[in-house]
């Protein structure tokens, strides 16, 4: 079945790691779905909600809810964005007039692997990427979503690449959003457990399926130069085709 | 052993000094956290040692956890269990009341700390009492007894060893399962080493005697044993304690006084419900089938009994906790049977320790009750020093939504008093992501901006140098996303 596939690409996704979402749209085309994209949303306004202002966070959802109202699926490339459609946005919605749409569009949205394994039901997109690799669950994805099981199926059927699990996989990297800016020390000392580990596979990549972790990861790996690179499911589901 | 019994005695009131702390907070406990987490973040032998300490845990934990039939439906229940006592604390404290006074036990109901503190000490004046054993009680380390108690000129001694040992050190517990987990054996030797002049030794079992020969002492002196409880059983009125040295015991049944000192949400309604919570308590909260030794106390020595108290005193503490029953958001945070399991879980716990949090519940499950059980704005940043991931909600054996729990105090904080210049600037934030031409105008300038990012890159005059203090920064690419859709779709 032909699904009209609407893409969020949240604002981390769009300025710093813009081949994920090209990637997924290569990954959506090639399984035969029609793309669509809103481009006036820039952000979900988890921010504000997290930092505990949710009247200034409902400013930025509402847009989103407007936009996507007539969406029939919204996959997005991030656990985290996708856990505040999905879960948060019941929640910053509750006893408001938007109570019902917040649940549509709750219903109505994926995380990319759940959606391709789940939705789709695919987990071989024929994929080839020859190299041994670590994965890093994202809390929300893994935790507010139940994601576990789809990303290690789509990677275990990508030729060539051997998935060596870390001893740290589920623990938080320490990203959090504005945590990682209020409290950077605590934030940076979860980073290093996280690469420590992610170091102790002896793989050269760190895959994961939200963006958001990878870019506080890769810049914790990049300032203690252990040479190893964070990668989005998707990039690695775009390689070799 | 020679053991120097004038050495073992904590001089009164030096467990005040750091007790101190915690009963006046010092004024601004946000400051005193921020301090305390960058130092123990960049300590990573003490990073070392918690991670391995808790490595052997989630093994052991895990082993145990695989015994249970169902650990979800066990959960489950419990959670159903606790929801049903929390929801009606008002019929199963009486009736606990009801059946254990009728044995001879009297029950005193303290709305704060200062009634309980207050009452416990009266009755200690009251018995013409001077020497107090303690087994471990958190709800006493809330209402700092130990304090209280040493100024009024009583001799204090803690039975458990970790609070012995943390007893000694003169400060807090660092964690409130496992008080003294932040220390090696060769600093508990050297402590005792200095505090009780005994020899250095590597050997568990050694430091344990020598804890022992001090505690056999106290114990036979003491003319009061105050402890805590784990629950309150409504249906039979007696309470239920759990530990694993056999310390409890013998505190409360040698001295000629008992005073158990409990929060009023440990009720459990049946007897049968300890079928399940004992062992979920074990398990979750040490990685144990069951814990060493198990205790029902119905009340005082009764006629005919050879042994036991002859008094004996229950306080039920509120001490904020009916605040928290009355926030229907929140008041599953009651169901806590203070396992721990939250903060054995939790990366920001493992990362700054125990102390840090200055208060008497740490982890997760005390950064969502202190702010109700004190006050909001002076502990709010213990809400936001989480990153949310969940673990805690995750692994909680009666289901309690810590996670989430700490996301509705970061908006009832705001609600209550916003602080301006984070509203501002998240006022500022949602009305600049509402402006698709600007926000698209900053992302083509920031790659330039950027060129120029090496020069002030992790000094204090980098604008983003909460961030590249510790790491680094992502590179805006010329071509955004929003770059690449709009060519597509020409």
């Amino acid at each position: 079945m032909i699904m009209k596939i609407t893409l969020f690409i949240p604002c981390f996704v769009d300025s710093f790691y813009p081949q994920t979402g090209r990637a997924m749209v290569r990954i959506f085309e090639k399984l035969g779905h029609t793309l669509d994209y809103k481009p006036q949303l820039t952000c979900c306004g988890q921010p504000p909600f997290n930092a505990g202002y949710w009247d200034e966070s409902r400013k930025v959802a509402v847009k989103v809810l407007d936009a996507l109202g007539d969406a029939e699926r919204v996959v997005i490339a991030s656990g985290s964005c996708g856990a505040m459609l999905k879960v948060f946005y019941n929640e910053l919605f509750k006893d408001t007039l938007r109570e019902a749409d917040a649940r549509a569009l709750g219903e109505k949205t994926f995380e990319f692997s759940d959606f391709l394994v789940n939705e789709l039901g695919v987990t071989d997109i024929g994929a080839k990427f020859p190299h041994a690799v670590t994965w890093h669950d994202g809390c929300h994805g893994l935790r507010e979503l139940g994601i576990k099981t789809e990303p290690r199926a789509l990677l275990s059927n990508v030729e060539g690449l051997e998935l060596r699990e870390m001893g740290e996989a589920a623990t938080c990297c320490g990203f959090g959003g504005l945590f990682s800016a209020k409290f950077p020390s605590i934030s940076v000392a979860m980073g290093q457990v996280k690469t420590k580990s992610a170091v102790e596979t002896d793989t050269k990549y760190i895959v994961s399926n939200d963006g958001s972790c990878l870019m506080h990861i890769q810049g914790v790996l990049d300032r203690e130069r252990r040479g190893m690179k964070c990668l989005h499911l998707a990039e690695v589901l775009n390689q070799g085709w | 052993m020679a053991i120097a019994p004038e050495k073992i005695e904590v001089p009164a009131g030096s467990g005040a000094a750091h007790d101190d702390n915690f009963h006046n907070p010092p004024e601004k406990p946000s400051a005193q956290f921020h301090h305390d987490a960058d130092e123990k973040t960049a300590d990573l032998r003490h990073r070392d040692l918690i991670q391995s300490a808790l490595g052997k845990y989630y093994v052991a934990r895990a082993g145990k956890q695989s015994k249970f039939q169902n650990w979800g439906a066990a959960r489950q229940a419990a959670a159903e269990v606790k929801w049903e006592a929390v929801g009606h604390l008002d019929k199963y404290l009486r009736e606990f009341e009801d059946k254990i006074s009728a044995r001879g036990t009297k029950v005193f109901w303290a709305s704060t700390e200062e009634e309980a503190r207050d009452y416990i000490v009266g009755v200690i004046k009251d018995a013409g009492a001077r020497r107090i054993i303690k087994s471990k009680t958190m709800t006493g380390e809330e209402i700092h007894l130990n304090a209280a108690l040493e100024k009024e000129g009583f001799e204090v001694a803690e039975s458990d060893l970790g609070e012995y040992i943390v007893q000694l050190r003169e400060e807090a517990p660092y964690h409130f399962v496992f008080p003294a987990m932040h220390l090696s054996r060769g600093e508990i030797s050297d402590l005792f080493k200095e505090k009780l002049g005994t020899a250095a030794t590597d050997s568990p079992e050694e430091l344990t005697m020598i804890a022992r020969e001090v505690m056999r002492e106290k114990y036979i002196a003491a003319d009061v044993g105050i402890s805590g409880g784990n629950f309150a059983i409504a249906e039979t009125g007696m309470i239920s304690i759990t530990e694993n040295e056999g310390n409890a015991r013998l505190s409360v049944s040698l001295p000629k006084i008992h005073i158990a000192i409990m929060g009023i949400e440990k009720v459990l309604p049946k007897m049968s419900d300890l079928a399940l919570f004992l062992p979920m308590l074990a398990t979750a909260g040490a990685g144990q089938a069951l814990t060493g030794y198990n205790t029902l106390l119905g009340g005082p020595k009764q006629p005919g009994e050879i042994d036991g108290p002859e008094e004996f005193h229950v306080v039920l503490l509120d001490n904020g906790r009916t605040k928290l029953l009355a926030d229907p958001e929140q008041r599953d945070a009651l169901s806590c049977i203070r396992c721990g399991a939250c903060l054995n879980v939790c990366p920001i716990f493992k990362n700054v320790g125990g102390h840090t949090y200055g208060t008497t519940y740490q982890g997760p499950i005390g950064s969502v009750i202190t702010p109700h059980f004190k006050e909001m704005q002076t502990w709010k940043h213990l809400s936001s020093a989480s990153s949310l991931c969940g673990a805690c909600t995750e692994t909680c054996p009666v289901k309690i939504d810590l996670a989430h729990h700490l996301l509705q105090n970061r908006r009832n904080a705001a609600q209550q008093k916003p602080v301006w210049s984070e509203k501002w600037a998240m006022k500022g934030f949602a009305w600049f992501m509402n402006q698709p031409r600007l926000y698209r105008l900053a992302l083509k300038l920031a790659p330039l901006a950027q060129a120029f990012h090496p020069l002030v890159k992790g000094r204090r005059l980098d604008p983003l140098y909460v961030w590249t203090a510790g790491r680094e920064f992502p590179k805006v690419k010329r071509e955004t996303f929003k770059d690449f859709w709009a060519k597509r779709e020409k």
